[in-house]
């Protein structure tokens, strides 16, 4: 428990000053990369590791807040008003996106929610009127809350870092709460937990908002850190990119979309430098922990760590076998 | 009235196209019950291996249909491979499954990026269909119409594959329940290979059939996988019934919706999807609920 915390600590002490130990600017611009980032993956975690639903149309509700940020701004509207309608979108938009895609689970959600995902992009691509199609739309400037300017990397990182231990908090007192622990009743035992009498799609329902709130926060947040919006954000590529830090992490658990985040960050950064092949990568390292390491770096590490260090105890039986939903 | 009449060809020239595509995607999804996201790189991958052949990159110059046989054939010993060595490592796992064909589709795209480039390849119709016949004052390109004979006589095959073959029947049962094909002494894991390289090799014909019309381009892939997803959340998974009635319908929404509402046609592409999932989640044939 005091390591625990001693490691919470040390984390939280280099994050706060990461602009002092990093090596210039466009290292504390990876780090915010990384931190709203981490915020989409933990939205996303909600869904697929809590809740056991693959969504593969994230990237679709995550592009929908960053275009109405950025169309409010381009047709006149302050800050302010940018960031609420583009939370209220965000929601009300997931709120239509859980309707569709919780009509089923398992495959049929991965099927559904990849099509509502290639929707969303269609829209952004072809629906040139509004978004501005492949050109995309240009925010031209940063909000300043309390004349505090996010203009600059440090000052943007610092509101990033706010604004992802918020997320982080909410989704750990989520997770801990009697709500999380029926998301993952009805994850592990959907027939059971409605037997029990909970209400299994009005809990995936909450969830998928909880997620598309997240999401739509780090689609803002993305927006201003670019500054500029285009069909790509949306693309199916993206909402992979955003899975794969959520798998390669560990699903279901709190630090893992974090570190999944980095990981995907960091090897994008700095690979895109080297070599032009960063989808074959992603690819690969997709395949990869899909079949080596199903259960997330995190999980397969600790489980590997304690295997080194502990005595050898006797295999449990594998757990009972989830049941099918109705 | 010949812009309707010709955007009714090419919308049923369209819907040939998507059948030869997606009639493979129904089959494995019924099958292995795994929407595989390959299947539009698997498209591409024809496209562009038909594509060397034609233009005798390799010092290889064959003609259109045998070109179009050979890269069915490499394709779809490529998606048994991706079957043997990749999917067969995590048995009943379904989820991991899909993840693992997302991940080979990106691996796919970008090798065709790095192989052939990112200039679009232009494929001229076969030898003697480049022409156009008229019917009174309409003119039809005379590929397009070949187009939708090669779909016909597909799908005539396919159907005679299924329905009046061993094989099929072993499919049909395979599809309708695995358990109970097993116990009868059907080797339903041997099944999944055959499907799966049959449904990778009419991908890939898709592709090169298609390419005269659409070109051959990166990023095809990800336009084709959404149509083969529609369709068979259309018509319903393992049908093949559902597959030509579900390619003929997107097919004409496609055409009509690009011609009459050009910003909004991928939305309306998906809205039959939609309607489907709220009122018949099986599909229009399907026999079960995916």
């Amino acid at each position: 428990m005091i390591a625990r915390i001693a490691a919470l600590a040390v984390a939280f002490v280099a994050l706060v000053t990461v602009p002092y130990w990093v090596p210039g600017i466009y290292y504390v611009n990876v780090a915010s990369q990384i931190l709203f980032y981490a915020v989409f993956a933990l939205g996303l975690n909600v869904l697929v590791g809590y809740g056991g639903l693959t969504s593969l149309g994230h990237a679709g509700l995550f592009g929908i807040a960053a275009y109405a940020t950025a169309y409010m701004l381009q047709i006149g509207f302050g800050h302010g008003t940018a960031i609420v309608t583009a939370l209220i979108a965000g929601v009300a938009s997931t709120a239509l996106y859980a309707m569709l895609s919780l009509r089923s689970t398992g495959i049929g959600f991965i099927m559904i929610t990849l099509a509502l995902g290639e929707i969303l992009w269609g829209l952004a691509y072809r629906w040139i009127s509004l978004t501005g199609g492949d050109n995309g739309i240009n925010v031209s400037s940063r909000p300043a809350p309390f004349g505090f300017s996010l203009a600059n990397a440090n000052a943007f990182y610092y509101t990033t870092l706010v604004v992802f231990l918020l997320a982080l908090g909410a989704v750990a007192v989520v997770a801990r709460s009697p709500f999380g622990a029926a998301l993952m009743g009805t994850r592990d035992q959907p027939r059971r937990m409605n037997a029990l009498g909970y209400h299994v799609l009005a809990i995936r329902f909450w969830a998928c908002l909880f997620s598309g709130l997240l999401t739509s926060v780090a689609g803002i947040l993305f927006v201003y850190y670019t500054q500029f919006i285009s069909p790509q954000t949306l693309s199916l590529t993206s909402s992979a990119e955003v899975l794969l830090m959520v798998i390669a992490g560990g699903p279901g658990t709190l630090l893992g979309p974090v570190v999944g985040a980095g990981l995907v960050v960091v090897v994008k950064s700095v690979v895109s430098g080297f070599i032009e092949r960063w989808n074959f990568l992603l690819g690969a390292i997709f395949v990869a922990i899909v079949i080596l390491m199903p259960e997330g770096l995190v999980p397969g590490t600790l489980r590997l760590w304690k295997r080194a260090f502990r005595k050898p105890q006797p295999r449990l039986p594998a757990s009972a076998k989830t049941e099918k939903s109705p | 009235m010949n812009f309707w009449v010709s955007l009714t060809v090419n919308s049923i020239t369209f819907g040939g196209l998507l059948f030869l595509l997606s009639s493979g995607f129904a089959l494995i999804f019924g099958l292995m019950r795994i929407p595989n996201l390959t299947h539009g790189s698997l498209y591409m991958l024809g496209a562009y291996v038909g594509a060397t052949f034609l233009v005798g990159l390799i010092s290889i110059k064959v003609n259109f249909w045998t070109a179009a046989v050979l890269a069915a054939v490499i394709v779809a010993a490529a998606g048994a491979l991706i079957e043997r060595l990749l999917l067969r490592r995590l048995p009943g796992d379904q989820l991991a499954q899909v993840l693992v064909t997302l991940g080979i589709s990106f691996m796919a795209a970008d090798m065709c990026l790095m192989l052939w480039g990112g200039d679009p390849i232009n494929v001229a119709p076969p030898d003697g269909l480049g022409g156009f016949v008229r019917f009174g004052s309409v003119a039809f390109p005379l590929y397009r119409l070949a187009i939708i004979a090669i779909a016909v006589v597909v799908a005539a095959a396919l159907w005679m594959l299924l329905e009046r073959t061993r094989l099929g029947a072993m499919i049909r049962a395979g599809v309708d329940d695995p358990d109970m094909a097993r116990v009868v002494g059907i080797r339903v894991s041997q099944l999944f290979t055959i499907v799966f390289a049959l449904g990778a090799g009419l991908a890939a014909f898709a592709g090169i059939i298609g390419a005269p019309i659409l070109s051959v381009y990166p990023g095809l892939d990800q336009d084709m996988l959404p149509l083969a997803l529609v369709v068979v959340i259309l018509g319903g998974t393992g049908s093949l019934l559902g597959a030509f009635v579900g390619s003929l319908i997107i097919g004409f929404i496609y055409n009509f919706g690009q011609a009459l509402l050009p910003e909004l046609a991928y939305f309306v592409l998906f809205l039959p999807m939609l309607l489907v999932l709220l009122l018949r989640p099986q599909g229009l044939f399907g026999r079960h609920v995916p």
